[in-house]
Order: structure tokens, then sequence, then C-alpha cells
């Protein structure tokens, strides 16, 4: 079992000679946001109140379950059908900023989450939900080891390739074939995600 | 094919490497805060860092390979997991975790914070299919 690189882009077709913007793999002035809002979720941690906590935990883990449904089920879609040229300019757009803002939400949403269980007793062995706070486990670890594993990288090299002088279109297709086909488990895994938070909110 | 370089399946290890720190993760907080028998988490722990080891190593023997885009990325994405990793350690700390309990989550973040780093540098640089540069010793 072993991996296979492609040809060298010297050995490849040559790249069409797409018009691209100009962008920045991680936009720096967003590093000032993260920054932000990391160091509230530190405050709302040490503060160990109700409602931070469930601020943190809900409104994050709100924005990472629609984030991957809306990757997963509409714009991997739609971005599979796009043209060439249509696809690097959403590509270029939307994958800076998703390398910001998924790794924020989720670690939002696991610390602040991990507090609040702790706060409200929800994550002891006791609690009478505690077969389904396991399963959130599952879910949420099989989904990690996808994104971290697969997603994440996939979603970090496309964007090298994409600042290339000539990028290397048979990379990038196999990349976001990646990107989109992983994208759509996350997404399915986060309906899972739905049905057991909404049990755990309903008792 | 066969003027293909070959690497090692550093994809495939790491996964398995993160799954079973994630195993581990998921038996200790199942059983809290109630005692927990801390050897099936060790034995995931040891067997994941010794994938990474594993994945550390083959990697280093690869010679035709974008080492110089490889650390580029492994340290940026290292100071970036090690910020979410220390944020959920944060979080244990902070809530009472003690013991044995801790060091065993503690170590898999160790893990976490750096497999993850290496399979970004990975892909990244498998498809920068630049000039070769210096082997795994180069920073």
């Amino acid at each position: 079992m072993s991996d296979v690189v492609l040809p060298a882009p010297a050995e490849a077709p040559p790249a069409p000679a797409l018009p691209r913007p100009d962008f920045e793999i991680v936009p720096r002035k967003g590093l000032i946001g993260v920054a932000i809002v990391f160091a509230a979720l530190i405050v709302a941690i040490a503060m160990d109140k109700l409602w931070p906590l469930t601020f943190f935990h809900v409104a994050f883990g709100a924005a990472w379950t629609i984030l991957d449904l809306m990757l997963g089920f509409v714009l991997g879609p739609i971005l599979g059908r796009l043209s060439p040229a249509a696809r690097i300019e959403l590509t270029i757009r939307l994958m800076p900023k998703m390398l910001l803002i998924l790794p924020t939400v989720v670690t939002c949403t696991l610390a602040a989450g991990w507090q609040l269980g702790h706060f409200l007793h929800t994550i002891d062995s006791g609690y009478h939900l505690h077969g389904w706070i396991v399963a959130s486990y599952i879910v949420v670890g099989i989904m990690a080891i996808i994104a971290l594993g697969l997603l994440e990288p996939a979603n970090v090299a496309v964007l090298f390739e994409l600042k290339k002088p000539r990028p290397n279109p048979a990379v990038i297709q196999r990349l976001m074939k990646r990107f989109i086909f992983t994208a759509g488990i996350t997404g399915a895994m986060q309906i899972a995600t739905l049905v057991i938070m909404t049990k755990l909110a309903s008792g | 094919m066969s003027d293909e370089p070959r690497l090692p399946p550093v994809t495939q290890i790491g996964m398995t490497s993160l799954a079973l720190i994630v195993a581990g993760g998921i038996y200790l907080a199942a059983k809290l805060p109630e005692h927990v028998p801390l050897g099936p988490a060790i034995a995931l722990l040891v067997l994941s860092a010794a994938l990474l080891a594993g994945n550390m190593l083959a990697l280093s023997r690869v010679r035709d390979f974008n080492w110089r885009r490889f650390w580029q990325v492994f340290r940026w994405a290292l100071l970036a997991y090690a910020v979410t990793a220390g944020l959920i350690g944060y979080s244990f700390v902070r809530n009472g975790l003690r013991g044995g309990p801790l060091v065993v989550l503690s170590l898999s973040l160790v893990v976490y914070a750096l497999h993850v780093p290496l399979l970004i540098a990975f892909t990244v640089a498998r498809y920068d299919r630049e000039p070769a540069t210096e082997p795994a010793s180069a920073t």
C-alpha cells in the first residue's frame, strides 16, 4: 500500500493560462478575528458560567454544522459542475476563508462543549442520556479524522497549487474531488449530530 | 508509470494514528468522572505514537521530495494546531481533569498537534514537484 504521486508538471499537458486573482493562502487579517474569538473562548471557559459556555457551544456548533452541510450538499456539487475558470475563481475566494473559519468553529465548539458538559454534568457517566453523549463523541471523532486527515490537507494543497504561475489542472481536479467527497461525508455525519444534539436538548 | 516516485502511505498511516487517539479519548471520556482503567487508553496512545514515529521515519527516507515546501508548511501548521490543542487541553485542566487521564489526553493532543501538520505538509509537498532539495534534515 503506497501512494503514487502525479507526474511532474513538466510531463503533464500544458496548463491553460487561466486568469486568477492574487490571494493569500492564509488571510492575515482574518487571524486577528481568530485571535479575538480564541481569547473570548478562554475567558468563557475561565468564567465557567452557563450563558457564555452555551453561547460558544451552540453558536459555533451551529456554524460548524451549517458550514459542513452547505459545503457537502450545496457548494460541493455546484463546484464540481462549474467551468474550470469559475471553479478556480470560487476556490480562491472560498478556501482561504474556510482555512481559518472551520478550525476556529470546531475548536470553540469542542472546548466550550466539554466545559459545558462538565458544568451541566452531562458528560458524567451517570447522566441518563449518557449513551447519546458517547454517540456524539463517536460522530465528532469520525468527522475529525476525515476532516483532519483528508479534507484540511486537500484544502491547503489546492491553494498552494493555485498559487503557482501555471497550476496543474490534474492536481487541482484530484484535490478538489477529494475535498468535495470528504465534505459530503462530513455533511452526512452532521445530520447525525443534529439528531443527537436535539435529543440531548429535549431530554 | 515506473518513473513516478513512490511515497510511503503517509496519509493512511496518519489517519489510523488519529483514529487510535480518538478511540482512546472516547474510551476515557465515556467513563469520566468515575475511575477509569488506563490500560486500553495507554495502549491506543502508544500505538498511535508508534505510527507517528513510523510515519516520520518512512518520510525522512524519501529523497525525491520537496522538503523545502514540506518544512515551510509544517512549521506554520504546527503553530496553528499547537494553539488548538492548547485550547482543548486548557478546557480539560479547567474542569478538573487530573492524574492519569489528564496525562493520557494531553499526550494524545501532542500526537494530534504533530500528526495533522505532518499530513498537511506532506499533501502540499507531494504535489509540489519543484526540484528536490535537501533530505528530511532540511529546515
